[in-house]
């Protein structure tokens, strides 16, 4: 019989106690036993960042960590962000700068930005490109994006 | 893209890590940071029966002063710690120039420093600069342990004489002798991808700017990186020379074997090669004549 671990997550606020198998990535268990389908899924192997989350604090690749390995720890998917109503101040930057086109790499992007402007509220482009460099888009030529958490710091900074 | 079934261990302390390990053999194997492991796993091309998760042995995470006044670097901290670390910056200001290139920000929170080098990926920056930097590496198995320098741990391409039953507890950076410099040059076709080729170095001078001793890899254009003994025979006694650099781009040409893929030519890797020689060694010896 397949073996299970118990896991026991904080995913934005929310305590959820599992069984899983080791195999299970932290993508799948968010997405196939929690029902977040925010977090995306794209190359299944640390190159493309759509299914980036926050891992106590810090952006991580979500298809790279193992669901058991999550036990004890605190996540933060797209979903902690805002509703379609009351959208976070990045989330209303990417609306109105058309940061997304087809909108599958955009919950990595935004989770990848998340922190980076806690750090460093004031970005410059060239900290933006980095700081975006692990996430692949292949709609908007990053241009929109750029603009979009350039938005956001303004929008941020100024507390909107 | 999802990973076969293996057994899961997450021991609490090192000591119970090589109990399990001791017992699984060449069943188990020693999961770090996991982001080229667990990659490698979710194509199946690493099938380990069992997994021993190092992530909960918070006595394997630290940064602090060896005896020799270098740095000690426990083997799971985060690739990123070590890349902000004040110490690590002031006294090897080489790691966090090359650290900048490895992946991206969110493989380098994850990733740790000791297992990219035990990883031995030959693209990899980490295990060329513990070579360059000749580092000492603390390899543990129940009640045994070794210290093995960085040069002699990696053998093969993600081949290491680290046996089933060991692991990499901690790496030691040697403090370098006044006036020296390094640098690390490379082309990539993108921000966090593999080199093209790259070129480090470490030179150290005497008080007349002459090169008292240099160390320099080449990565990117064989097998493994490789470190060059030509440079060596060229270099020492002479001052820094544009003209003599550039012989020695040339003259490391017969040392290297680069490949023909679809991202270069084996004669684009060559001149690269050339050029990041004499960029290496240019910046290596003005970093050394200002003491850093």
């Amino acid at each position: 019989m397949t073996k299970l671990f118990p896991v026991k997550v904080t995913v934005n606020g929310k305590v959820y106690e599992r069984q899983v198998e080791s195999r299970l990535l932290l993508s799948d268990f968010l997405r196939h036993d929690l029902g977040l389908m925010g977090t995306h899924v794209g190359c299944e192997h640390g190159m493309c960042g759509a299914c980036t989350v926050i891992f106590d604090g810090e952006p991580v690749r979500s298809c790279l960590i193992f669901a058991v390995q999550a036990n004890g720890h605190e996540i933060k998917t797209v979903e902690s962000l805002g509703t379609p109503e009351h959208m976070h101040p990045l989330q209303e930057a990417f609306h109105e700068k058309h940061g997304l086109q087809c909108g599958f790499c955009t919950p990595g992007v935004l989770m990848t930005v998340v922190p980076f402007l806690e750090q460093n509220p004031n970005p410059t482009e060239d900290e933006i490109r980095e700081a975006i460099d692990g996430n692949i888009c292949r709609c908007t030529g990053y241009e929109k994006i750029v603009e979009s958490v350039q938005e956001a710091a303004k929008k941020m900074s100024s507390g909107d | 893209m999802k990973p076969v079934q293996f057994d899961y261990y997450v021991p609490a302390s090192v000591d119970e890590a090589l109990d399990t390990l001791a017992e699984l053999g060449y069943n188990g194997k020693v999961l770090a940071g996991g982001q080229s492991l667990i990659a490698a796993m979710n194509f199946r091309m690493a099938r380990p029966a069992a997994l021993v998760d190092l992530n909960n042995i918070s006595e394997l995470s630290y940064i602090k002063p060896a005896e020799d006044g270098g740095l000690a670097i426990g083997t799971m901290t985060r690739v990123y710690q070590v890349e902000h670390d004040a110490e690590v910056i002031k006294r090897f200001p080489l790691i966090p120039e090359v650290t900048h290139f490895i992946g991206h920000t969110q493989i380098r929170r994850r990733g740790t420093f000791g297992g990219a080098i035990a990883h031995a990926d030959p693209s990899g920056q980490l295990p060329a600069i513990a070579m360059v930097m000749n580092a000492k590496c603390l390899i543990r198995g129940k009640g045994k342990e070794r210290w093995v320098d960085a040069k002699d741990l990696i053998i093969g391409p993600f081949m290491t004489v680290i046996e089933y039953e060991e692991m990499l507890t901690e790496v030691v950076l040697p403090a370098n002798p006044p006036r020296t410099g390094s640098s690390y040059q490379q082309v990539a076709r993108q921000n966090g991808g593999y080199a093209l080729a790259a070129v480090t170095s470490v030179v150290t001078l005497d008080d007349k700017d002459r090169c008292e001793s240099v160390r320099m890899i080449l990565m990117g254009v064989g097998e493994m990186p490789i470190l060059s003994e030509k440079v060596s025979d060229l270099l020492v006694g002479q001052e820094a020379n544009d003209e003599l650099f550039k012989e020695i781009g040339e003259a490391v040409q017969p040392e290297i074997d680069p490949a023909n893929d679809l991202n270069g030519t084996a004669e684009y890797r060559r001149d690269l090669i050339r050029v990041l020689v004499s960029r290496s060694l240019n910046t290596a010896f003005d970093r050394a004549k200002k003491g850093s």
